[in-house]
């Protein structure tokens, strides 16, 4: 028995990376052709969303609005780019739309924007937002009896917003179990690292004392972060579960793992070809 | 009626109801017409940020217990929530008090709801100046501050009447809606009239051959008084009633201001960004400029007190209303 988990792990291991390399290769690919983006952020989710489209979500990728799919909300509205690349990995998009990435008309604003995108299911951006709007649909989808579950991606900086708060005490108090809130903790805000911003550590404890059950994991591990989530969905069913994810800006590319950490990543022209290399390397081996 | 008189009077007395001792009444009348919706429509919803039992939204509540959800005193996740409540194909009435919907949530109305055009209705009690308690409960500004949200539509309701036809029509609308609310004993007055509400239409409640009085909310009761004194002392004067701010119906209101009638706007909301400038502008933009009396809120936070008193003092009482009509037609 011990041997088939250890198999099904490996599988699912390995259907997840996979789709973290392609989600990268078209957050690169995106990027480049508009020269900009949050190439960084983008590079550091792609595991936790190849987690979410490739092991959690039940979605219709031929039907984004059926009303029974999971719910991921991009609170962080800005990472937009790497839900494109995860929604063109998973089939919602077709790929060959994502180079359109911030070009006038596109569909794929540089903000997520739920009334242009398929699979888009909230306008984020306006940061603190996301996990209010989730207790509502956890709310709304219980009263409606389906076991629908609602995701929310937010990030640490947005633990700087007083909504937040608000929506993580209404998501304990109304014991929303249907809802987990990811916290992607890249330590990096708009003016600096977020311990020089705002102090949020210890963030796993602040949700633990809003009545959470929370796990923190390396969101960069792909075995951790399936074992993560598989420890969240045997939590308690009354208790909304909070995984906070430790990621790296400019995760899978070594040189922009290394150069110094900026809200707006500098990629000089030539650097593309770069970065492409080292990502194929990285995960040849 | 000595006693009465010598009674004085104080802000906690006046804080209930802006209906006056001898008026007719209908009590909570929006929290009815919730309950009648939602008999008929299984997907209305309500929910409130501690302000249940102030919003008459504590009527719905304690009929329909399984579709009220207590938000706490957070009008952030109160409308967030509301909003995740109508992706899912829920209509939910969110509600508190006009002053936190405004000032203290806007970011959460305006993207959460009034980009993507949900079906969120926010019930919005102690509009304009109607209560006492001073500048941090008195939404002297609201509808200045909604106005320029995209796909948002407000309602300013005169009596109980208006409340119990506005509710169903607010639901149907497809987006966003603000109501300002009355709440508690409220008066009953619009049964008087040749009258139903009809979402963004304006309506003659009374026509007048000298002065048309253009009015929305708790000022039309306030301008058909005024109309009522004004035809002891031989002066006609017409009253539009806007229900709906926004969209505004500038046709109807165009076709009553032309002409040489004296032309009066009365609102229940700051001059600034109101009715009054609604109009003015609507009617310049659309090439008819006309000079209007405006009558409403001074700019300025307004004082604490009992209410009849500061409806005097900042001119929205029948007398000030008369007084004012007067000195316009007089000028």
């Amino acid at each position: 028995m011990a041997d088939v988990t250890t198999h099904v792990d490996e599988v699912r291991t390995r259907r997840v990376t996979n789709a973290a390399l392609g989600i990268r290769r078209s957050i690169l690919q995106m990027a480049e052709v508009q020269g900009q983006g949050y190439v960084g952020q983008g590079l550091a989710v792609a595991d936790v969303l190849a987690v979410l489209y490739f092991d959690r979500l039940r979605y219709r990728a031929e039907d984004p609005e059926w009303e029974d799919r999971d719910r991921l909300l991009l609170s962080i509205g800005h990472y937009a780019l790497a839900l494109y690349a995860a929604l063109g990995e998973a089939g919602v998009l077709d790929k060959s739309e994502l180079p359109t990435y911030g070009a006038d008309d596109s569909r794929l604003p540089m903000s997520g924007m739920s009334t242009y995108t398929p699979g888009m299911e909230i306008s984020g951006g306006s940061l603190g937002h996301g996990l209010g709007i989730g207790v509502g649909m956890a709310l709304g989808l219980r009263h409606q009896g389906r076991n629908a579950h609602v995701y929310d991606y937010l990030s640490d900086g947005e633990l700087d917003e007083g909504a937040t708060w608000e929506a993580a005490m209404a998501a304990a108090h109304h014991r929303l179990g249907g809802l987990t809130a990811i916290v992607d903790v890249n330590a990096l805000q708009a003016d600096g690292p977020t311990a020089n911003v705002l102090k949020t550590e210890s963030v796993t404890e602040k949700w633990r004392a809003f009545g959470w059950a929370a796990h923190r994991v390396d969101g960069n591990d792909v075995p951790a972060l399936l074992a993560a989530f598989d420890a969240a969905q045997r939590e308690d069913e009354h208790t909304p579960r909070a995984i906070v994810c430790d990621t790296l800006v400019g995760r899978g590319i070594e040189l922009l793992e290394n150069r110094e950490k900026a809200h707006f990543m500098r990629i000089d022209d030539d650097e593309w070809a770069t970065c492409r290399t080292q990502l194929e390397e990285r995960y040849a081996r | 009626m000595s006693d009465a008189k010598a009674k004085r009077a104080t802000t906690s007395a006046m804080i209930a109801s802006i209906a006056d001792a001898d008026q007719r009444r209908s009590a909570a009348p929006f929290g009815h017409a919730l309950v009648a919706l939602a008999e008929e429509r299984s997907e209305v919803v309500g929910l409130s940020a501690d302000l249940s039992k102030y919003t008459d939204m504590h009527v719905f509540a304690e009929a329909h217990p399984e579709r009220f959800f207590q938000m706490g005193m957070a009008e952030q996740a109160l409308f967030g929530a509301a909003a995740g409540m109508a992706e899912v194909g829920l209509v939910p009435f969110a509600s508190t008090y006009s002053v936190f919907a405004t000032r203290r949530a806007y970011d959460f109305l305006c993207l959460d709801s009034a980009e993507p055009g949900l079906n969120v209705n926010v019930v919005a009690a102690l509009p304009g100046l109607t209560t006492g308690y001073g500048p941090s409960h008195q939404a002297t500004e609201d509808v200045a501050i909604l106005r320029g949200m995209p796909n948002l539509t407000i309602v300013d309701p005169c009596d109980a009447i208006d409340i119990a036809q506005a509710v169903p029509a607010l639901a149907d609308v497809p987006g966003p809606t603000y109501m300002r609310l009355l709440r508690g004993n409220v008066p009953v007055v619009l049964d008087e009239y040749d009258y139903r509400f009809a979402l963004g239409a304006a309506a003659e409640l009374r026509s007048g051959r000298d002065v048309i009085l253009i009015s929305s909310g708790l000022m039309t009761m306030r301008a058909l008084e005024a109309a009522q004194r004004l035809a002891e002392d031989r002066v006609d004067a017409g009253v539009l009633h806007v229900a709906t701010l926004k969209p505004l119906d500038l046709d109807t209101i165009g076709r009553l201001a032309r002409g040489d009638r004296l032309v009066v706007t009365l609102e229940n909301h700051t001059v600034i960004g109101g009715l009054g400038e609604s109009i003015a502008a609507g009617l310049a933009f659309a090439g008819e400029p006309r000079n209007i009396v405006p009558i409403a809120l001074p700019d300025e936070f307004l004082a604490a007190g009992a209410l009849p008193t500061l409806h005097d003092r900042y001119g929205l009482s029948t007398d000030r209303v008369v007084e004012r009509v007067k000195q316009a037609l007089a000028a």
